[in-house]
């Protein structure tokens, strides 16, 4: 054999069958739905190749849901961002007893995992016409929440509020493990160089949590895009949301042109897309820095 | 990871992972300061997380006699009937996903480590896709010829079904093949075939129960957002969904809806506490954040 | 003349006395090790000097100030961390200007001091490196220069090169005593490796469980041990136990076997004391006249490179460990062979206590 190194047996080989049941399943139950939006995006009533649909996007009250969508996304991460990012402060390194930040962490699992319909209800008994607090501010004060303060929970600001709930707690969990990555000597060693505590966090712990908190806000953003049970079920409908729209597309097609949801759903996957790859190439930065 | 994911982001699985240690104290004099922020932000955090399930309670036990409103939901005979159809819809789901994902997890290790990078990109896909444009891709594929599944009760099941196991398919994926990373599935392949088992006998009697801990952690957490699921179930027509029936709930009844959030928020606190008993005393736990 | 001066330190952790009763004078530009095993108390020592932990008991002063309450940020001592604790997000060159940078220093000032820093640890090409980008030797040189750039008073180095590997902790060790003696700086240097402390200092102090053993130039605390542990921790040595057979003319019995030491021995007849000897005191045959004559049998022979080491018995569980140069014309001796082995009545040193009889285990240290 060795003196005839041409003659190499080669077996056909059937390593890959192992995976056809998976790749079959994927390609019924995920690939041909989303191929079927994209091409139908691609396509007129009459099924010729075109891209009226896209630039359609512009049209009717589209814009407006998109636009509601991001802003609710923007906000809702931004704040999300911040507050998860004070809480995960306060229970990692705010020297509060150890039990804190389990029982504070468990929780946050829970609130990350309670959306949709129950949230959106709990809301309402809590700042909805009839709600707790709606009650005790007005039983109180003698305060309205809508007369006086033009708040009302079927909102944009309504939806933001219930949103937090589980942005929050998602940051935190997510932006815990980049604060455990802290090292205590950091923090020594710029102390050791004659840094005051601002300048520390200044100079040395935010740059380096940086690429994880703005990671996780654009986490957040695509986490808050992509919801629509809560929304649906807290305004039945009556914000326009980028979901929603699509979801009436689903119902019956509103607008006669079905290549125009199409085209809404190509354009949603396309930001969700965006900011996860933001998201992953930030991650990657952070963690060559923690690593090293 | 080869395709560069640094974790999947709507499901930061694994950011739980080291959560209960605590950082070593360095006995420093500043902390009492900092140590009162921490409080402050911490009862505020609490009170934001504790305030809608209180209001939610009271709400729910607004009607007099008390308990009428948790007496009404347990008698109806909807309720008990919508648990039921969405655990066994969950499942059904749980069974289907781990026999796609196990041997395909497994195969991908032993055997075909180059396609790794696409198994987990399409596993990962469900992240990018919210579910209201899974669930729309879907129904336009399968509701005409030649796959007519809408049609009937058993076909819209089905779908249900496929679009929960592609929901599953992001933290399913990862438990497994984190499981398997842990065991050393090529060792334990050989010591086996070479003792002289077979393939269902290496899979059922080694591999497995080497996985329990993963599969179990997978599995609830599948049960936990199937429960809940609203988008897909109600596009689909799925009205015993649990969510769905809490959705209709909530548009035809005062005080019952808040009885059965409160319920349902009760769920995914056991499902939780669940997953941290199984994934107690391992290094990685999973976490991931279910319907929107 | 003292510069930096520990007096009475002490350091409690809850019910854990890390550090009881610390006292040092270290002169200016002195070069002071803390040597011992681990878990003796040299990092809080260390750590109290920088500022990390309060004393419970006890003062530091630094150049005459009382700094023992002064927050670590105000006290102008460089550290060197064992894990380096670079800033990840920051190049060399601003990891090096940090301390200028705190201390907002002019740029030019700063971009000057730095290249001088890195020219001192031979790394001005790496200036626009990141931290993960070097080697373990050259983060290393870099949290040197850190320490350095801002003129501490006082240089403080914990176990700097135990976490890299051998070839590069040698190399490097020249290079810090070096740039120490080029800069005339005062020295803290924490170590567990007796080498280590041995070939860099001026003075060691040796520690165990949180108390000062001895402090002495490395020449002292080698060849006169004044307790069992520095005898034992500090080199490899045999510990012996010896009858006192006629305390005025320094008579002992070594396993049965008679010896005579230079000094008189205080003990009284009849009672034990233990010996220590070190391998490099002993050789192999009769010696000169007076030496020691011990026989016994060769219970091991290990190969160390330029030295080879052998044990051998010379009654039941005493053994004595002697250490012979590698030269190609040795002739090993075989195991089990019976051998004479001779050592000067000036080697052996009577120790103060009696702790350690494990000789094995004790050899076995190094
Ligand atoms: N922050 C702390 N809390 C409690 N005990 C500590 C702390 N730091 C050190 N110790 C204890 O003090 C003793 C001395 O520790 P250390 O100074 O680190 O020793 P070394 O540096 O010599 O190895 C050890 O017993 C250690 O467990
Ligand atoms: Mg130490």
């Amino acid at each position: 054999m060795t003196a005839l190194p041409l003659r190499v047996r080669r077996r056909p080989t059937f390593s890959w069958v192992g995976v056809v049941p998976f790749f079959l399943f994927a390609i019924a139950a995920l690939g041909l739905p989303l191929g079927f939006l994209v091409i139908g995006s691609f396509q007129d009533r009459e099924g010729n190749l075109t891209l009226q649909n896209f630039s359609d996007l512009t049209t009717g009250t589209i814009p407006i849901a998109f636009m509601n969508s991001i802003e609710v996304s923007i906000v809702t991460a931004l704040l999300g961002g911040i507050l998860g990012f004070l809480l995960a402060w306060a229970v990692i390194m705010g020297g509060l007893p150890g039990w804190i930040r389990s029982a504070v962490m468990t929780f946050s699992g829970v609130a990350s995992n309670f959306a949709g319909v129950p949230l959106a209800l709990a809301f309402v008994f809590t700042i909805g016409n009839l709600g707790l607090v709606t009650k005790f501010l007005f039983e109180t004060f003698g305060l309205s929440l809508r007369r006086d303060l033009g708040f009302t929970i079927y909102s944009k600001t309504g939806i933001e509020i219930v949103y937090l709930y589980f942005q929050f707690p998602l940051m935190l969990l997510i932006i815990a493990p980049a604060l455990d990555g802290l090292r205590r000597e950091w923090r020594e060693a710029a102390e050791n160089l004659g840094a005051s505590a601002f300048q520390y966090w200044r100079h040395v712990a935010f740059p380096i949590l940086a690429p994880s908190i703005l990671g996780t806000m654009i986490l957040l953003f695509g986490n808050s895009l992509g919801a629509q049970a809560t929304a649906f079920q807290l305004t039945g409908g009556t914000i326009e949301l980028a979901t929603i729209a699509i979801g009436r597309q689903i119902r019956g097609d509103v607008l006669r042109n079905p290549g125009l949801g199409y085209a809404m759903a190509m354009g949603l996957v396309v930001i969700m897309a965006f900011s996860i790859t933001v998201y992953t190439l930030l991650q990657r930065r952070s963690e060559r820095w923690l690593r090293s | 990871m080869s395709t560069g994911w640094s974790g999947p982001p709507f499901g930061p699985i694994g950011v739980m992972r080291s959560w209960l240690k605590p950082r070593p104290g360095s006995g420093d004099r500043k902390r009492r300061r900092s140590s009162l922020v921490a409080w402050v932000i911490l009862i505020l955090g609490v009170f934001y997380f504790l305030l809608p399930l209180v209001a939610t309670l009271e709400f729910s036990l607004r009607p007099k006699p008390t308990t009428l409103a948790y007496t009404n939901v347990l008698a109806d005979p909807k309720f008990g009937g919508s648990l039921l159809y969405s655990f066994t819809i969950g499942i059904i789901t749980i069974i289907v996903s781990l026999s796609i994902i196990l041997p395909t997890a497994f195969w991908v290790r032993l055997k075909v480590p180059r396609l790794r990078p696409v198994v987990e990109f399409v596993t990962l896909v469900p992240f990018i896709i919210p579910a209201v444009i899974l669930v729309f891709g879907i129904i336009r594929v399968y509701s005409r010829k030649p796959f007519v599944f809408t049609a009937t009760e058993f076909g819209s099941d089905a779908l249900l079904v496929a679009a929960y196991v592609v929901l599953s398919f992001p933290y399913m994926y990862r438990a497994v093949d984190t499981g398997l990373a842990s065991i050393d599935v090529r060792s334990l392949t050989e010591a086996a075939q070479s003792l002289g088992a077979g393939w269902t006998r290496i899979i059922l009697r080694v591999i497995l129960p080497n996985l329990r801990t993963a599969l179990l952690s997978g599995a609830f957490l599948t049960l936990a957002i199937v429960i809940g699921e609203y988008t897909i179930a109600s596009f689909l027509a799925r009205n015993d969904q649990f969510g769905v029936y809490l959705s209709l709930l909530g548009q035809n009844k005062a005080f019952e809806p808040a009885a059965v959030s409160l319920i349902s928020f009760g769920l995914t606190w056991l499902a939780m506490i669940v997953i941290a008993l199984i994934g107690r005393g391992t290094r990685d736990r999973i976490q991931i954040t279910g319907a929107r | 003349m003292s510069f930096l001066e520990l007096t009475g330190v002490q350091k409690h952790f809850g019910l854990t006395v890390a550090v009881e009763n610390f006292n040092l004078v270290a002169g200016r530009g002195e070069f002071v090790s803390f040597l011992g095993p681990s878990g003796c108390g040299k990092t809080t020592t260390l750590r109290m000097i920088a500022g990390f932990e309060t004393p419970t008991a006890g003062t530091i002063l630094l150049d005459g100030a009382d700094i023992t309450y002064r927050p670590p940020n105000q006290r102008n001592v460089g550290m060197v961390f064992q894990s380096y604790a670079l800033f990840p997000n920051m190049s060399v060159g601003d990891n090096v200007g940090f301390g200028l940078r705190v201390r907002k220093r002019p740029a030019d000032q700063i971009r000057k001091r730095v290249q001088e820093l890195l020219e001192l640890v031979h790394l001005s090409d790496k200036l626009a490196r990141y931290p993960y980008q070097l080697s373990g030797g050259q983060q290393q040189r870099v949290a040197l220069a850190r320490a350095l750039a801002f003129e501490p008073q006082v240089l403080l180095l914990d176990e700097p090169l135990s976490a890299l590997d051998a070839k590069i902790r040698v190399t490097l060790r020249h290079e810090i005593r070096a740039i120490q003696r080029q800069l005339g700086i005062t020295t803290v240097y924490v170590t567990h490796d007796q080498e280590e402390a041995l070939s860099l200092s001026d003075r060691v102090v040796v520690m165990s469980e949180g108390r000062i053993e001895q402090i002495g130039t490395p020449f002292e605390v080698y060849n006169f041990p004044t307790t069992g542990f520095v005898a034992s921790f500090v080199g490899t040595l045999n510990v012996l136990p010896a009858l006192v057979v006629d305390p005025g003319a320094g008579r002992l019995s070594v396993g049965g076997q008679q010896i005579r030491i230079s000094r008189p021995v205080s003990a009284r007849t009849g009672s034990t004391l233990s010996l220590a000897l070190r391998p490099e005191m002993v050789s192999i045959g009769e010696g000169p006249a007076g030496s020691n004559v011990v026989r016994g049998s060769v219970v091991d022979v290990s190969f160390l490179g330029s030295i080879v080491r052998i044990r051998i018995g010379i009654a039941e569980g005493v053994n004595v460990t002697l250490d012979v140069f590698n030269e190609p014309t040795l002739i090993l001796p075989k195991l089990e062979e019976a051998i004479t082995i001779s050592f000067p009545a000036e080697g052996p040193l009577v120790l103060e206590s009696v702790p350690v009889i494990d000789t094995d285990a004790l050899v076995a240290e190094v």
